[in-house]
């Protein structure tokens, strides 16, 4: 646990969940949130939860990207907000 | 200094995870795109994770694996390892988050056979035209 | 909208990171969260269960009734997602395209259900073709299978080190997700077909219910693996590290199963006829 790399990630945490709702083309939204996902996993990392940062690569990282991205291939691509 | 100092690296974390959870609001009460919606969702819980684990952690503690060699002979401190009560609890719930995301994701695709938008202000428009159609041949 | 929205942000996020101020410290070992339960289970768990990694002792053990809900909800997820999505029924005007090989012509065919899907001449293709791309196609076949050992190495070692059951079976569909991407829907249906994804995850709850009235049979409560020393022939605290490789092979099989399941689901929006 040091707490000078968390404040890092952190804040590049919150930089990249901004940039996540804010661009407008949704397949690159899906790639930032993997992304999300995976910075997520590495401030869990560093406290300790190897477990739950084992998941999150998995899950958050992998499988929920693909799922994300199909459906944006099965729907519309554009957003307006 | 140093007090101003100590009282930002014990808080830091949960101020974090409030900016965290209130993105997550703003995009899910604002954002019309409904994938936008289910994301805000997302990063919602995964605010509410980063909680817990935050609660769950400890100062100068090990990851909570211990030796298997060692185990009648050493009396095990519980201030060496970090809490793993909130870990079991949000590995569950983070296999239950993509499943729900999942679900979300074929309720949208559902919406959008419906409806050809994902934009909830004109699936709202839609709605209520047709609500309007069906009140009129009803009067007729 | 839009001004509502950050209003109501505002106002909650000020009343938040003020009762932040209130909270105990962060990293502190003698916090309330740290200093009641969990030291019982820092401190027994080795000697209850014999499992080096405490989080899944508490997981598959102590909390099991807790883990086999949580299993039997992505399961209700998968059901919902075929549901709400799966598509019996051919449309008349359903049409799919074959492509000429030696010429690339690529021909529209109406009511093409009972046409062979691959032949020397022609080959069905998706509606947004991409040509025969070998790097993708040799490089993800030669990889799937390590993944997936390595997917049975996390299942089986769970005990030792991070992983599990529900980290080894996501890793599993995950190599089955990329295999399906690679080639197309129709070659990994006929591996892994939908019955075989279904049947997969209910097997897997069944295996983790089965193991936990197995107990009740050997006169204990409902999971608790002590009394299946009777039938593993070992001491009873031997019993529940095996048991919970039973309940974590359960919980891979299931997620694993569901996982593909949903991305059939998703990728093809219910019709099975194309993929990603």
């Amino acid at each position: 646990m040091i707490w000078q790399i968390d404040v890092i990630i952190l804040v590049m945490v919150i930089i990249i969940a901004i940039g996540v709702i804010s661009i407008k083309n949704l397949l690159s939204v899906g790639i930032l949130f993997g992304a999300y996902s995976f910075m997520m996993c590495l401030l869990w990392a560093i406290m300790g939860a190897v477990d739950v940062a084992f998941t999150e690569a998995s899950v958050g990282a992998g499988v929920s990207t693909v799922f994300l991205i199909a459906a944006i291939f099965r729907t519309s691509r554009g957003s307006k907000d | 200094m140093d007090n101003y100092l100590f009282f930002i690296v014990s808080k830091f974390n949960y101020w974090g995870v409030m900016i965290l959870i209130m993105i997550g609001i703003y995009a899910i009460i604002s954002k019309q795109n409904l994938i936008k919606k289910i994301i805000g969702m997302n990063i919602f819980q995964t605010a509410i994770i980063l909680f817990y684990i935050s609660i769950g952690s400890k100062k100068n503690a090990s990851i909570p694996i211990l030796h298997h060699l060692n185990e009648h002979t050493q009396k095990i401190n519980p201030d060496d390892f970090v809490n793993p009560l909130p870990h079991v609890l949000m590995l569950t719930a983070i296999v239950v988050s993509v499943a729900t995301l999942g679900v979300a994701l074929s309720l949208a695709i559902k919406i959008y056979q419906q409806f050809g938008t994902l934009e909830e202000n004109i699936i709202n428009n839609k709605i209520a035209a047709d609500n309007n159609r069906q009140s009129v041949i009803d009067r007729l | 909208m839009k001004i509502i929205g950050i209003i109501t942000i505002l106002l909650s996020g000020s009343i938040m990171i003020y009762s932040t101020l209130d909270f105990p410290e962060w990293g502190d070992p003698l916090s309330p969260a740290n200093t009641h339960l969990s030291v019982y289970y820092i401190e027994n768990s080795m000697p209850d269960t014999s499992v080096p990694n405490i989080v899944t002792a508490i997981l598959a053990d102590y909390r099991s009734y807790d883990t086999m809900f949580e299993t039997t909800v992505i399961f209700a997820a998968g059901l919902a997602c075929f549901l709400l999505l799966r598509n019996f029924r051919k449309k008349k005007k359903e049409y799919s395209l074959y492509r000429h090989i030696p010429t690339g012509v690529t021909l529209k065919i109406k009511n093409s259900a009972d046409l062979a899907d691959d032949t020397k001449l022609f080959q069905r293709i998706d509606s947004t073709w991409v040509p025969f791309d070998l790097v993708t196609r040799t490089a993800s076949g030669l990889i799937v299978p390590f993944i997936q050992i390595f997917a049975l190495y996390v299942i089986a070692h769970g005990h030792h080190s991070p992983g599990g059951g529900f980290q080894g079976g996501v890793i599993f569909g995950a190599a089955f997700i990329l295999f399906a991407i690679s080639y197309s829907l129709r070659e990994s249906l006929k591996i892994i077909s939908e019955k075989t994804a279904v049947i997969l995850s209910c097997v897997g709850v069944m295996i983790y219910a089965g193991t936990g009235l197995l107990c009740l049979l050997f006169g204990s409560n409902f999971l608790n693996y002590g009394s299946l020393a009777q039938i593993l022939f070992t001491d009873p605290v031997s019993a529940r590290s095996l048991a919970i490789l039973f309940v974590e092979i359960g919980v891979g099989l299931a997620v694993a199963g569901v996982m593909i399941w949903l991305y059939y689901n998703i990728s093809s929006s219910g019709k099975y006829n194309q993929g990603l």
